[in-house]
């Protein structure tokens, strides 16, 4: 236990101080947190999967609070919280599933007792299909109510069985963390390979001759950019630098040492070259439940440019990036303002900046935000690693393949507003800090 | 100078554009209408005791421009309306009522052919239309002036009425010479040419020299720095001294269309231009595929080598020189620090030239002219705003009466470039200060661009009037103009927000008015200006906050552009790759030759900015939409004229 903390702790001061760059890093050390995390949490008999969610919770808010602007780490939790529940759930069938049919041996002759394990089968059945796969029309035509709880409460129900299947229970408990253990290492494998997934589609999106746009770096573009040359395809890319991070001139370096022919222009050239650009790919940090996206600073100018010259502009996004939050004043919420010193040298302008001159507050502020929220109308299509999507239908997506059981979907929502709370109230206090002026 | 229309019918009277209060009253018409036509006409025409004694009319002593000429830097707003002020009045105020009205309908004909001939031809069109329809349908007014100095111009209303004879004496005694001069310059011509070839045979460098600037060669039509019209004002000078009565008007249409650009993917052309260029070219390797028709970027480094030229180039004169090297190392920078830099130095050009024997001043100084505007293309493409003022001198050089002495003409040009520098852009800033300052109210916050001396200029007038308000400067690489901006801003104790150009959909959000500035304003009404000037714009759109762009009339241009890739300047494409002050972004310094070869630079100067994000151009004239700008541009044309 002591070492687990002593590792969360690291990790949220690691966010705390921005140290990890990146929300495909963030996302991947959050899971793996999470995994010691949920090794080291000692399970009781009863209600094991209840313990994890909760340690799981308590430490996931803390690296919520930590840096609230990094949605993937809220991302990676709900993944993992999903994971112990849906795990939990289908032990919890399969051990009905047990139950019944020594059940339905052992009582054939007892007719009032026939109708209790023949509705629980139904249940099971209800539930199994609600839990594995998207609700079918069935579900949702007959609405079984509370189909998840059921399982939950008759695994303790089980009166004559209760004591012989103890034994049976401990096994099932570590059953259940090595599951939830194995599923973690799953998310965290997809996580770590989204890259070629998506990169993978390159060739339905890139022809040859095409001419593309892209801002800033993002290892997702780099590797899209680079499956599409390896099909043979020959293209041109316009890199546009990203100031004040210049992260374009490292992708601009990964693809001339790949090969691409690549011309490296300043920000502000976007809108004077936009016009013989075929597509913009940009990278996204986030993508909100609403289809917007949050992405380096300087991309809703491009995603402007590109619509008002009717060039596609497409998202990369990894799953880990979908966020269920909906975007409430994203500019300022969402955003984080970086250190002046990157725009202008304080060496030249310290006397500008002098407090005690005149009214005592300094004429100049500077403004350095790290990120811009484009709307959904300006996105044309994302690519993820389940394929391409409209901005219209990432909410459905998201809630498709994380929160499909109607019951968690409600627990989820209570989450989503406890974090998006957490989320605002850190950030007004955080803004006020920084403030963005200097001294 | 009114160029009020005067018709024997008042035309319907329409304003363009809108017209801050305080504009003074109308003067009413009549006696100008008698004064006006012939006075503006009289320049080349006018009998030798007006012109000897420098008509005060046509050319007014340098009022008050001696102060103001000195950079435009410190042609700060004067506080309050001081006498400057009034002067800005009297100068370019009114004809921002009078240059809009519109001809009735039976006049615009008239008008159209009118504009249809080059501003250089103009000469045998006016002596024509002056004796045919004298006062009535002339569309040119009197000029405000001729009030400020009363007594003289009634000496030059007395001196309108002889004018068709003299200018038939005049049209006589001109083409003798001209006639005359004209074989004896195509001589001297081949006979330049063949010493070339001899020249060039000997040796290359020696070729160059005597093909420098200033040379025959450079009054052949085959010369093609750019954008100006090096051949057409040379020929038509000695077009208008011959022209008949029956002129074919199709031809003057057609010289009215700009002359199309040199486009350095021509590859004979752009031998040819290496051949006489002084500098050489460097050898741009990895050009981007879309620019290849622009001339590559020249950088600093080529100082000393033109330094070192300086003892070969007898037919440059230093102090246009001295600006080519300013252009070329970027320390004179700016359309309206460039132009009076280029202009100041033609003027000194002009003050030490004598006109060589068997020459005339006219032709021998428009193709020294021409000469001196090449080497500073070599040294930096020229802008819009350059290449009118160039037209414009060389219109009142091929426009200048043939009678006058030498020292007379060169005074007249002398005091033309002054009135030019003063009345187009001195006083026209001052003006566009006024109409942009009702455009601010307090507690705005106002958006500009890089940096822009009009923009500027305006946030410290509104300021010092006592408007408050805050300012945001966005700035952009490679160029960072906006940080010397905001220092001079700061210094004056404006309260300012500095960000850049990525940051702009963050910062738009708090956003009242966005200022810009303007290289160029074409007249399909794109704005022409500072690369990253069309996003700032478009955001400003999608934020549906107004934009107000800020631009002398004299920038305003008749070519047409609907990209930015067409016509544009290349930067130094180095100064992408390296950021200055941050060392930790030095990714693109050690590459492979592989490597390289697959990368290219690109640094673009301007971009042009579509209409549809302008919601109204602050000018001289007034406040006008962008869909007025072509009835600036004709209107305005008019004006040459009439300088």
């Amino acid at each position: 236990m002591p070492d687990t903390q002593a590792l969360v702790n690291d990790f949220i001061s690691k966010l705390k101080k921005r140290k990890i760059e990146g929300s495909q890093a963030t996302a991947k050390q959050t899971a793996e947190l999470l995994r010691s995390v949920i090794s080291q949490t000692r399970v009781p008999y009863t209600n094991q999967a209840a313990a994890l969610i909760q340690s799981v919770k308590a430490v996931g808010e803390r690296l919520i609070a930590a840096n609230p602007v990094e949605l993937a780490v809220g991302n990676v939790v709900r993944r993992v919280l999903h994971i112990i529940r849906e795990e939990d759930l289908s032990l919890t069938t399969a051990a009905m599933a047990g139950l019944n049919l020594s059940a339905v041996s052992d009582d054939e002759d007892d007719a009032d007792r026939d109708n209790q394990p023949v509705l629980s089968a139904a249940a099971i059945a209800a539930a199994s299909r609600s839990t594995l796969r998207p609700p079918s029309l069935q579900t949702l035509l007959e609405d079984v109510p509370d189909s998840a709880a059921i399982p939950h409460t008759s695994s303790s129900g089980g009166d004559s069985e209760g004591k012989s299947k103890s034994a049976d229970k401990s096994s099932r408990s570590r059953k259940l963390k090595h599951d939830v253990i194995e599923a973690v290492n799953e998310l965290i494998q997809d996580i770590s390979t989204c890259h070629e997934q998506i990169a993978e589609q390159a060739v339905e999106h890139i022809h040859q001759n095409e001419v593309i746009l892209t801002l800033g770096s993002s290892r997702t573009v780099l590797e899209f950019l680079c499956a599409a040359k390896e099909k043979k395809r020959s293209f041109r890319v316009f890199v546009s630098e990203g100031a004040p991070r210049y992260q374009g001139h490292l992708l601009a370096k990964e693809l001339v040492t790949r090969g691409l022919q690549t011309t490296l222009i300043t920000d502000s050239a976007v809108f004077a070259m936009i016009s013989r650009v075929n597509m913009v790919i940009v990278g996204a940090h986030a993508v909100m439940a609403n289809g917007g996206v949050i992405a380096p600073v300087g991309v809703n100018m491009v995603a402007l440019a590109a619509q008002k010259h009717a060039v596609p502009f497409v998202v990369l996004a990894g799953s880990h990036k979908l966020c269920p939050l909906y975007p409430h004043h994203p500019e300022v919420l969402l955003n984080e303002l970086r250190s002046p010193s990157e725009l202008l040298d304080f060496g030249e302008f310290s006397d500008c900046l002098d407090f005690g001159s005149g009214i005592g507050a300094p004429l100049l502020h500077v403004v350095n935000p790290t990120f811009d929220y484009v709307q959904p109308k300006l996105v044309s299509l994302f690519i993820t690693d389940t394929g391409g999507h409209n901005p219209s239908y990432i909410g459905e997506m998201y809630r498709l393949f994380v929160v499909s059981a109607r019951g968690e979907g409600m627990n989820f929502k209570s989450e989503i507003m406890r974090t998006n709370c957490i989320a605002e109230g850190n950030f007004f206090g955080k803004l006020e800090d920084r403030k963005s002026r200097f001294l | 100078m009114d160029t009020r229309r005067v018709s024997s019918a008042v035309p319907r009277v329409r304003q363009v554009g809108f017209f801050t209060p305080n504009t003074p009253a109308h003067q009413p018409a009549p006696t100008r209408s008698q004064s006006g036509p012939p006075t503006s006409d009289s320049p080349p025409l006018s009998d030798s005791p007006a012109s000897n004694s420098l008509s005060p009319v046509m050319i007014p002593p340098p009022r008050h421009l001696s102060d103001n000429l000195g950079g435009r830097a410190y042609a700060l707003p004067v506080p309050g309306r001081g006498n400057a002020g009034e002067h800005a009045t009297v100068g370019s105020y009114n004809p921002s009522e009078s240059v809009l009205w519109l001809e009735s309908p039976p006049r615009s004909r008239i008008g159209d052919e009118e504009l249809s001939e080059g501003t250089e031809s103009s000469l045998g069109w006016y002596r024509r239309s002056n004796s045919a329809k004298v006062a009535s349908s002339l569309p040119s007014g009197g000029f405000d002036l001729s009030q400020v100095k009363q007594p003289e111009s009634v000496a030059a209303v007395e001196a309108k009425n002889p004018l068709p004879e003299k200018s038939e004496a005049q049209k006589e005694q001109a083409s003798n010479p001209k006639s005359l001069k004209a074989k004896t310059t195509k001589a001297e011509r081949r006979a330049l040419q063949e010493s070339q070839r001899a020249a060039k045979a000997a040796s290359k460098a020696e070729a160059n020299k005597s093909n420098a600037p200033g040379g025959a060669a450079s009054s052949k039509p085959m010369k093609q720095p750019p954008q100006k019209k090096d051949g057409p004002p040379v020929a038509s000078s000695v077009a208008a001294s011959e022209r008949g009565v029956d002129r074919p008007v199709e031809k003057e249409r057609k010289k009215d269309l700009p002359p199309p650009r040199m486009q350095f993917d021509d590859e004979s052309r752009v031998d040819k231009a290496k051949r006489r260029s002084l500098l050489n070219q460097p050898e741009a390797r990895n050009r981007v595929e879309l620019f290849r028709h622009l001339p590559p970027h020249k950088n600093g480094s080529q100082l000393p080598y033109l330094e070192s030229k300086f003892f070969e180039l007898h037919e440059m004169h230093p102090s246009v020189y001295k600006v080519g090297l300013q252009y070329l190392t970027g320390d004179t920078s700016g359309g309206n620090a460039r132009c009076i830099a280029m202009l100041q130095a033609f003027q000194e050009a002009i003050r030490d030239y004598s006109t060589p024997p068997e020459k005339t001043l006219n032709r021998d100084l428009t193709s020294k002219i021409g000469g001196f505007v090449s080497f500073l293309i070599e040294c930096r493409p020229l802008s819009m705003s350059m290449g009118n003022a160039i037209r414009f001198l060389k219109s009142r050089i091929a426009r200048l009466p043939l009678t006058l002495s030498e020292s007379e003409a060169k005074a007249a040009l002398c005091s033309d470039i002054d009135r030019f520098i003063n009345e187009k852009i001195v006083l026209a800033d001052k003006v566009i200060l006024r109409h942009a300052a009702t455009k601010i109210r307090d507690g705005d916050v106002l958006l500009t661009y890089g940096s822009s001396c009009v923009v500027e200029m305006i946030l410290l007038y509104a300021h010092e009037i006592g408007k408050q308000f805050r300012v945001v400067v966005v700035d952009s690489r490679p160029m960072l103009e906006g940080q010397k901006q905001l220092r001079r801003l700061v210094a004056k104790g404006l309260s300012c927000t500095y960000t850049q150009l990525n940051a702009i959909s963050y910062v738009m959000h708090e956003v009242t008015r966005v200022f810009l500035g303007a290289s160029s304003i074409f007249s399909n009404g794109t704005v022409y200006s500072r690369v990253g000037t069309a996003s700032v714009a478009m955001v400003a759109h999608a934020f549906h906050v107004p934009v107000l762009v800020c631009c002398e009339a004299y920038k305003f241009h008749e070519r047409v552009q609907l990209d930015s890739i067409c016509f544009n300047e290349l930067g130094d494409p180095d100064a992408v790759s390296k950021v200055p002050g941050r060392e930790d972004v030095n990714y693109l310094d050690n590459l492979t030759d592989k490597q390289k070869e697959n990368l290219q630079l690109l640094n673009l100067k301007y971009d042009a900015t579509p209409s549809d994000y302008i919601s109204v151009i602050v000018t001289d004239y007034g406040m006008i939409p962008p869909t007025s700008v072509p009835v600036i541009v004709r209107e305005y044309r008019k004006e040459y004229l009439l300088i």
